[in-house]
């Protein structure tokens, strides 16, 4: 095992991968020569050159046509949003074009290229810098959706992501890229779909998705103390959800909180909230609770903090329910 | 019209455009009878266009097929039996009945990326070239599209990103003065769309759509110049559509004397003409490629009649790789 940052994991995963298989290559804004805006291609212009490491013009659209037809003569492009603001702008290109052309041509080509695309609060940069949009992709077939929590995850999936032979929008949250964590010396991968028990507990689950993990792990952390045992559970996939993980730990604990940073309506919570009333309702002892960013746009500053869920409000939220 | 083209190249577009110009006849006839669901977006009247472009790819090379270029299919070699399966949605078509008429593919030929969003195949054309650059195999894309699709960003995104990364790309574009019901007046100031080349820094030219020798050989160029490293070029074909948008629209923002016009400047008539005078081909060669096209077009309606529609588990399969 070797302690390892967020984006060193990313970073390794991408020269790994490139060096596995040199049908897999970058492309995306500033992501060649500059090494990427928060440094996570770094190096790798160096090693693997110009054209398997591409700095394309300010045009997500056709950034993401340009993945659409490399994957579909053959290679596998990695091909970088620089916030996932701006991943609006190539909706088209990703919802109908990429998630669609495998079944639309009959099977006769696969689409296999990652998009990877900077999330979340964290930057204190405002509306436009800082939203979490993974529900609108988990809603359209043809896609998979990734959103590890760890440098481990990060490594591991966004290795099966590059080796998975459909279109997979690979969320990176950017207030989690300085985290450290250990991750395996020798290779590995994680597989897509699996979910992860991060903390097994007996009162209360909690699912969470991204940097909230974490403040979900430190709200478990101090409700142990308070003899509250949470198990929390990271989907790292969410899409296909690993929906058998959250189940089994609802009919453990029949309670639930969701907390993840996107909005309310038709968030990741609303559907796992969806799946648990569908598939578990007799073992739910309370309500479903979803903890989320409230429905506004993000506000530019410190005042974010306040505003993003974090271990209080979920310490808060599970004191309510169990009592 | 010079013809100092190979004999080869000559009867392989006059074949295609006789064959392609039976085929529009006969998927009017049809789909006027109720025999086609969904809709038929005629080419009758552009396909001296398709012709060309497809001679002057080789099999490797890639198609981006403008929506209403079955001509430029039949170039390529698409199997007209896959074809005319797919029109009528059936199991055996090239797309296994999912695409039906309007977004046709078959990835064997290199015909890939054709949607049914207009304008959206064309950044997918430019990741066509960009993997064909990184192979290094010195394939080319012919990336094509209406005079509508130049209106979409996605259009000016893709030319430029080709022409900066200096890209095997030829994009053609065929302006038929209308983008479904709006002339070309409401979608652009300008009367030439080949002079948008130049606000990329590359090179642009406009032929006659209707002569099929003019767009082979602008074609060569192009696609030489790429094949060579020399980056991407702009060909506008000038045409016409002969029938509405789709089969059964009345057509009525068009002026008749417009039609009337368009309707004299016949393709295969012109083209047949010019050859009979250069003495490739004669009264006897007409018949016999006209019957073959005939026969050709009869097996593959009486195919794609008997083949079966996709059944439910089928048409669920293929979402996922």
């Amino acid at each position: 095992m070797k302690s390892l940052n967020f984006r060193w994991a990313i970073n390794e995963a991408l020269k790994e991968e490139m060096e596995r298989n040199e049908r897999v290559f970058v492309a995306g804004e500033d992501v060649g020569k500059p090494g990427g805006p928060f440094a996570l291609t770094k190096g790798l212009y160096e090693k693997f050159g110009e054209w398997r490491v591409k700095d394309t013009p300010l045009s997500e659209e056709a950034i993401i046509g340009l993945a659409v037809g490399a994957a579909a003569a053959g290679y596998r492009p990695v091909v970088e949003i620089m916030f996932m603001d701006f991943i609006t702008i190539a909706m088209e290109q990703i919802c109908n074009q990429a998630a669609k052309l495998r079944y639309l041509y009959g099977g006769k080509v696969s689409l296999p290229l990652v998009i990877r695309t900077l999330f979340g609060t964290g930057l204190r940069a405002g509306g436009h810098h800082s939203q979490s949009l993974e529900s609108w992709f988990v809603h359209i077939p043809g896609l998979k959706v990734v959103m590890p929590s760890t440098p481990y995850d990060a490594k591991g999936l966004l290795k099966s992501a590059i080796r998975d032979d459909n279109p997979v929008i690979f969320l990176e949250h950017k207030d989690l890229l300085r985290i450290k964590g250990n991750v395996p010396e020798e290779e590995f991968t994680i597989p897509l779909g699996v979910a992860d028990v991060k903390r097994s507990g007996d009162d209360l689950t909690v699912v969470a998705t991204g940097k909230l993990v974490h403040a979900a792990l430190e709200a478990a952390e101090e409700l142990a103390k308070g003899d509250i045992d949470l198990e929390v559970i990271d989907p790292r996939t969410l899409s296909p959800l690993d929906k058998d993980t959250i189940l089994n730990s609802v009919k453990k604990t029949s309670r639930l909180v969701i907390v993840h940073e996107g909005t309310k309506p038709c968030g990741i919570g609303a559907e796992i909230s969806a799946i648990v009333a569908e598939e578990a309702l007799d073992f739910l002892d309370a309500p479903v609770k979803r903890l989320t960013f409230p429905f506004m746009p993000i506000p530019f500053g410190p005042l974010e903090d306040k505003l993003v869920p974090g271990k209080n409000e979920i310490i808060e939220a599970v004191k309510e329910i169990l009592t | 019209m010079k013809i100092d083209l190979s004999r080869k190249v000559l009867m392989n577009m006059y074949r295609n455009l006789v064959l392609s110009r039976r085929y529009e006849e006969k998927l009017i006839e049809l789909f006027s009878q109720g025999k086609i669901s969904g809709w038929i977006h005629s080419g009758l009247g552009q396909e001296g266009t398709g012709v060309a472009i497809g001679e002057s790819l080789n099999k490797e090379d890639y198609l981006v097929p403008y929506f209403r270029s079955r001509s430029s299919l039949i170039a390529k070699g698409i199997n007209l039996n896959e074809l005319t399966a797919e029109i009528f949605g059936k199991n055996t078509g090239c797309c296994k009945g999912r695409s039906g008429e309007g977004h046709i593919a078959e990835p064997g030929l290199g015909i890939i990326g054709a949607g049914g969003v207009i304008g959206s195949s064309i950044p997918i054309g430019v990741g066509l070239a960009y993997a064909a650059n990184l192979e290094g195999e010195k394939r080319v894309v012919a990336c094509c599209f209406g005079d509508g699709a130049t209106s979409r960003g996605s259009f000016h995104e893709a030319i430029n990103m080709a022409a900066v990364m200096n890209l095997p790309i030829v994009f053609v574009c065929e302006n038929n003065l209308y983008a479904e019901f709006s002339n070309i007046t409401i979608q652009m100031k300008i009367k030439d769309i080949f002079k948008r080349a130049e606000a990329y820094g590359i090179p642009g030219v406009a032929v006659d759509g209707c002569d099929p020798i003019a767009v082979y050989e602008a074609m060569i160029e192009a696609v030489e110049r790429a094949r060579k490293g020399k980056g991407p070029s702009l060909i506008e074909t000038k045409s016409y559509r002969w029938r509405g948008h789709f089969e059964g629209d009345p057509c009525e923002y068009r002026p008749k004397e417009e039609l009337d016009n368009w309707l004299k400047r016949d393709s295969l008539i012109f083209y047949q003409n010019s050859l009979k005078k250069a003495n490739v081909i004669d009264t006897k060669k007409i018949s016999e490629v006209e019957r073959e096209a005939k026969n050709i077009i009869e097996k593959a309606i009486q195919f794609a009649f008997e083949s079966p529609f996709p059944s439910l588990e089928e048409i669920m399969e293929d979402v996922y790789a």
